[in-house]
């Protein structure tokens, strides 16, 4: 589906307001690099605020190595594709929401990655999983953008639930909330009995946002996204969330062999269903998100060894994917929005159109098949360094990175050649170069990931060894070198080339086969989640067709019901007690005030007409505020009787507008039984209920209080006043906000009126 | 209406009313009263006062919109918490003045702004329903 | 005295859940104002009725000098008179738009008893990608 809206000739070169967006994750960017020498030297810096206290919950912070480059990374490629976005979304009609979510999307991920707090780490991570929701549904008027945005949010934000409860389980087993305080007593919990259970649950959060195997579907399917938001969510930050999760977590949960198997055989898995599915579509962006999968695994693959050796080689590989996956990703945008189509099949010869983007490509995917000199050569090598030094299953985590890395060299070649070099079906239209925001990200990316790759040693010394040592405890170093000789990773590592260049030579032949046995599975996680779906709405349908069926009689009929057994099943035992027949004494007005109640109550009820009614209820509100007056409560009573006048004067209003009251159904005389015996049931029980409250002594305490400081503190000679406006003002305060908002509704609603 | 006894009745009525709910509103921190019972009152006056002459009179008659004395209440009654703040003291405490034999404090402000407040929404409503 | 009063208030409290179980929307606000009466009366009686003199204390006095009535209560009514007061205006203005709407204040009646679509979800979208 093409998403980019606007057509190439209305485009401008840049957008200004895109451009000065992209401040802010420069100035962030600019910070990160301001602490970096410290963090290098070991420093952690850590900040914290109070914030929900009984909750164990506070806004602390905390960075580090890992944080570090996890912030350096989100806030570059941040600014690179605010920059990109800012031509590529030129003129789109929400240009300004398409920046809050981004930018909103970029501060909660780096939220995630500098909480010190694993609290506010969930609360963080649920932000990245909505605002990814909003930014994969941004194209909303398309169903498919809709669809594939409510099934990240599903599969995602369901991890994030299992993500909760880890932690609360964690804490329950008698850990720390915050991550600063864990440093030794990773053995405690390991041997503790829910340490399995909070591992799957950690495990399962980790895996939905990292789509791993049988989670992965999502991340495919939002690339119905813009181009800008796929590359920066689904390549370079928030997938990572999962791995940053697995990275953080290690100290603690890491080293058993239950982490290490279940991480490797998934991430194995991962890796070799993402590389295989790469080779299926046409969809450039289709096949980097498949690509991603497999990155994503390999990085699960490697957390899943406890040695410096294969953590540092998780490490590497996440920036070196982070460069060219942004890098190509951004660079298909450009295509994409230069000629208007991503698809392989119709594209062809852009390098003399698009000479810049081209050498950006080249270098990106260089990178990504490994050459020598580039950066991606120093990853492959330690990936297989790694993965030989694996505790659990070293042959099939070697295989797996062997046949992932050369699907990926594969795939690197077809990025590469066919949209630049080869011919397309279809003659293309004259094509322009894309404008330099859109090339400045995929240059400099690639710049940088020849860059380090030659001088891996500056890498390793200053983002990688930090962040390594900041999540594994033996500072055992382990240096990115140029060459590391003729050994077996060297070995491996032409082994790769050579076999992605064959199967770059049989690639159609490959994706048909491939194509056909995917359609043979006959049980797919797409499918269960889709028929799941179904279901669930299906049943919800159902069920809510039979509850809310928007009859008022039903629905009031149901809530007392239930209010009345729920009340009286527990009370029934204590009413004996409790009950004091009435006993007519006390002032002789009183008793007409309360009989002159009961009368006009009955008049309300059994009125035939509207007049009657409001008589009745006039008569109701008299003998009410008599009572106030007549118990020492003039206050209440003045306010009660000019409520009462002033009620009736709306209701006059009101009704005269309305029809007679008796126009409506005669209602069947079992149901007027039946709701007759509800309510006086209703009604006996708070009588018993007030009579168990009469019974309790009363607590003077605050009135005493008011007594005593009503004239002397505030003032005051009418203590109920006083209460009102100086005591409990705060309470007054939101009453008048009440009062004042439902003057408001009910203006809004005789506007409305008035208009229909 | 058309009743020429209820128009001048109205016309004294009206101010009679309105002079006795200041006189409530004042009284309100010694005697029964208060902002509340003043703006019910208020309140009463008006809609007798619209349903005699019209809520065009009443508009006219009371110059800014109902919606505006509301909104000024509130913000009354907020502000008259603010001094408390200044004195390092919880939001909405009451600070007193003794300038002569009697007392001026935020809590007479804060009555003052429930009044409007609720004056306001009373008014809002009624001339809405009264102008339908 | 209370125990008595605790009497007038649940048959009053009962009777107002009758009229609002009517299902005529009308009677629905009679009920609504009764039973805000009824908890206005429930409040009063939980501060006891022991004392009669109102919650005032004298010119010459910085308290009160005889036993006076629970003020704590009558505090709590008063807002509860108010803001009960703007909700029965408010359900007024929406029984109001409710005829409005629906030409009828019997709510067992046609506009008011609505069949949910089975996918509503779905037809909704639909309907939006028609437009």
């Amino acid at each position: 589906m093409k998403t980019s809206l606007p057509s190439i000739e209305k485009v401008p070169d840049c957008c200004r307001g895109g451009v000065v967006s992209s401040i802010l994750p420069l100035v962030l960017f600019g910070l990160l690099c301001l602490a970096w020498p410290r963090v290098v030297q070991g420093k952690v810096f850590l900040i914290q605020w109070s914030w929900v206290p009984s909750l164990d919950l506070t806004l602390a912070f905390r960075l580090d190595g890992l944080g570090l480059l996890f912030g350096l990374i989100i806030t570059m490629t941040g600014f690179f594709i605010s920059l990109y976005a800012s031509s590529y979304m030129a003129g789109h009609q929400h240009l300004g929401r398409f920046f809050f979510y981004l930018h909103g999307f970029m501060i909660a991920m780096l939220g995630i990655v500098f909480s010190d707090n694993l609290l506010l780490l969930f609360v963080f991570w649920e932000a990245t999983t909505i605002l990814s929701f909003l930014l994969i549904g941004f194209d909303h008027h398309h169903k498919t953008a809709r669809e594939n945005a409510r099934q990240a949010l599903l599969v995602t934000g369901g991890g994030g639930l299992f993500l909760l409860l880890g932690i609360l389980l964690l804490k329950i087993a008698g850990e720390s909330m915050t991550i600063s305080l864990w440093a030794a007593s990773g053995d405690m919990i390991r041997d503790h009995a829910l340490y399995p259970a909070v591992f799957i649950c950690i495990l399962i959060g980790a895996m939905t946002k990292s789509a791993q195997v049988p989670f992965h579907f999502w991340l495919p399917n939002a690339m119905t996204a813009p181009t800008p938001i796929s590359a920066f969510l689904h390549a370079a930050t928030m997938v990572k969330a999962g791995i940053y999760l697995l990275m953080r977590f290690h100290p603690l949960l890491g080293g058993t062999s239950l982490w290490m198997g279940t991480l490797v055989i998934i991430g194995g898995t991962t890796a070799l269903w993402g590389a295989v599915q790469a080779l299926g579509p046409c969809d450039l962006k289709r096949i980097l998100a498949y690509t991603t999968l497999m990155a994503l695994g390999i990085l699960t693959l490697f957390l899943g060894g406890r040695t410096v050796l294969s953590l540092t080689a998780a490490a590497t590989f996440l920036m070196v994917h982070a460069l060219y996956k942004a890098a190509l990703f951004l660079a298909v945008g450009s295509i994409d929005h230069q000629t208007g189509t991503r698809n392989l099949d119709h594209l062809g010869g852009l390098l003399q159109s698009m000479p810049l983007t081209a050498l950006a490509v080249a270098a990106a995917t260089m990178s990504m098949a490994g050459f020598p000199l580039f950066f991606g050569f120093i990853g492959k090598e330690i990936m297989y360094e790694g993965a030989l030094a694996e505790d659990m299953f070293p042959v099939f985590a070697t295989i797996a990175t062997l046949v992932a890395n050369s699907l990926m060299t594969a795939v690197a070649a077809i990025i590469l050649i066919t949209p630049f070099l080869g011919f397309g079906r279809r003659k293309m239209n004259p094509v322009k170069e894309a404008p330099w925001t859109m090339r400045l990200g995929p240059a400099v990316m690639g710049l940088l990931g020849i860059l380090f790759g030659i001088v891996p040693e500056w890498v390793s010394e200053h983002l990688i060894q930090p962040a390594v040592f900041s999540f594994h405890p033996d500072r055992e170093d382990i240096r990115l070198v140029f060459f590391h000789g003729m050994n077996l990773p060297l070995v491996l590592s032409i082994l790769t080339l050579t076999l992605g260049s064959v199967i770059y030579r049989y690639r159609t032949f490959l994706r048909h086969r491939m194509n056909t046995a995917i359609d043979r599975l006959w049980i797919t996680t797409p499918g269960l989640y889709q028929s799941g779906l179904d279901l669930f709405l299906k049943s919800a349908g159902a069920f809510t067709n039979k509850i809310q069926n928007g009859s008022l009689h039903f629905y009031l009929f149901i809530v007392v019901f239930t209010l009345v057994v729920a009340v009286a099943w527990p009370w029934l035992p204590h009413i004996p007690g409790i009950l004091i027949f009435p006993t007519i004494s006390g002032p002789l007005i009183a008793m007409g005030l309360f009989a002159f109640i009961l009368a006009s109550t009955g008049v309300v009820v059994f009125a035939k007409t509207r007049l009657c009614a409001i008589g009745g209820l006039g008569g109701v509100g008299a003998g009410v505020a008599l009572t106030f007056m007549v118990f020492g409560a003039p206050d209440i009573a003045l306010t009660q009787l000019l409520v009462e006048t002033l009620t009736l004067i709306f209701m006059s209003l009101v009704l005269l507008r309305l029809p007679p009251m008796d126009a409506a159904q005669k209602r069947p005389r079992s149901r007027t039984i039946r709701d007759a015996c509800l309510s006086l049931g209703a009604g006996l029980l708070l009588t018993t209920l007030m009579m168990g409250m009469l019974q309790v002594p009363l607590d003077r305490t605050l009135t005493a209080f008011f007594e005593a400081n009503s004239y002397i503190a505030a003032h005051g000679r009418n203590i109920v006043n006083v209460i009102l406006v100086d005591f409990r003002s705060l309470d007054t305060l939101g009453e008048i906000c009440v009062v004042v908002l439902a003057a408001w509704a009910g203006v809004t609603l005789i506007r409305r009126t008035k208009e229909g | 209406m058309q009743s020429t006894i209820l128009k001048t009745a109205t016309h004294l009525m009206v101010g009679l009313m309105l002079v006795f709910a200041v006189y409530v509103l004042l009284r309100g921190h010694h005697e029964p009263g208060g902002g509340f019972c003043a703006a019910l009152l208020a309140g009463t006056a008006f809609a007798l006062f619209a349903i005699t002459e019209g809520p065009d009179r009443v508009r006219r008659a009371i110059r800014v919109r109902p919606g505006t004395i509301a909104a000024t209440g509130l913000a009354l009654a907020a502000l008259a918490g603010l001094p408390a703040l200044v004195m390092n003291k919880p939001f909405l405490t009451g600070i007193w003045w003794h300038p002569g034999p009697f007392f001026v404090g935020t809590p007479l402000i804060f009555d003052l702004g429930v009044f409007l407040a609720v004056l306001g929404a009373i008014l809002s409503l009624l001339l809405a329903l009264e102008e339908n | 005295m209370e125990s008595l009063l605790a009497l007038v208030v649940g048959l009053m409290f009962g009777s107002a859940l009758f009229l609002m179980l009517s299902g005529i929307l009308v009677r629905f606000v009679f009920g609504f104002v009764l039973m805000g009466n009824a908890v206005n009366l429930l409040i009063f009686a939980s501060g006891r009725l022991t004392h009669v003199n109102p919650p005032l204390i004298g010119f010459d006095q910085t308290i009160p000098g005889a036993p006076v009535a629970n003020a704590l209560p009558q505090a709590l009514i008063l807002t509860a008179i108010v803001i009960g007061f703007a909700m029965t205006i408010f359900l007024l203005v929406l029984l109001y738009r409710a005829y409005d709407q629906a030409r009828t204040l019997d709510a067992d009646q046609e506009p008011f008893l609505v069949e949910m679509p089975e996918t509503s979800d779905q037809q909704v979208s639909e309907k939006k990608e028609q437009a």
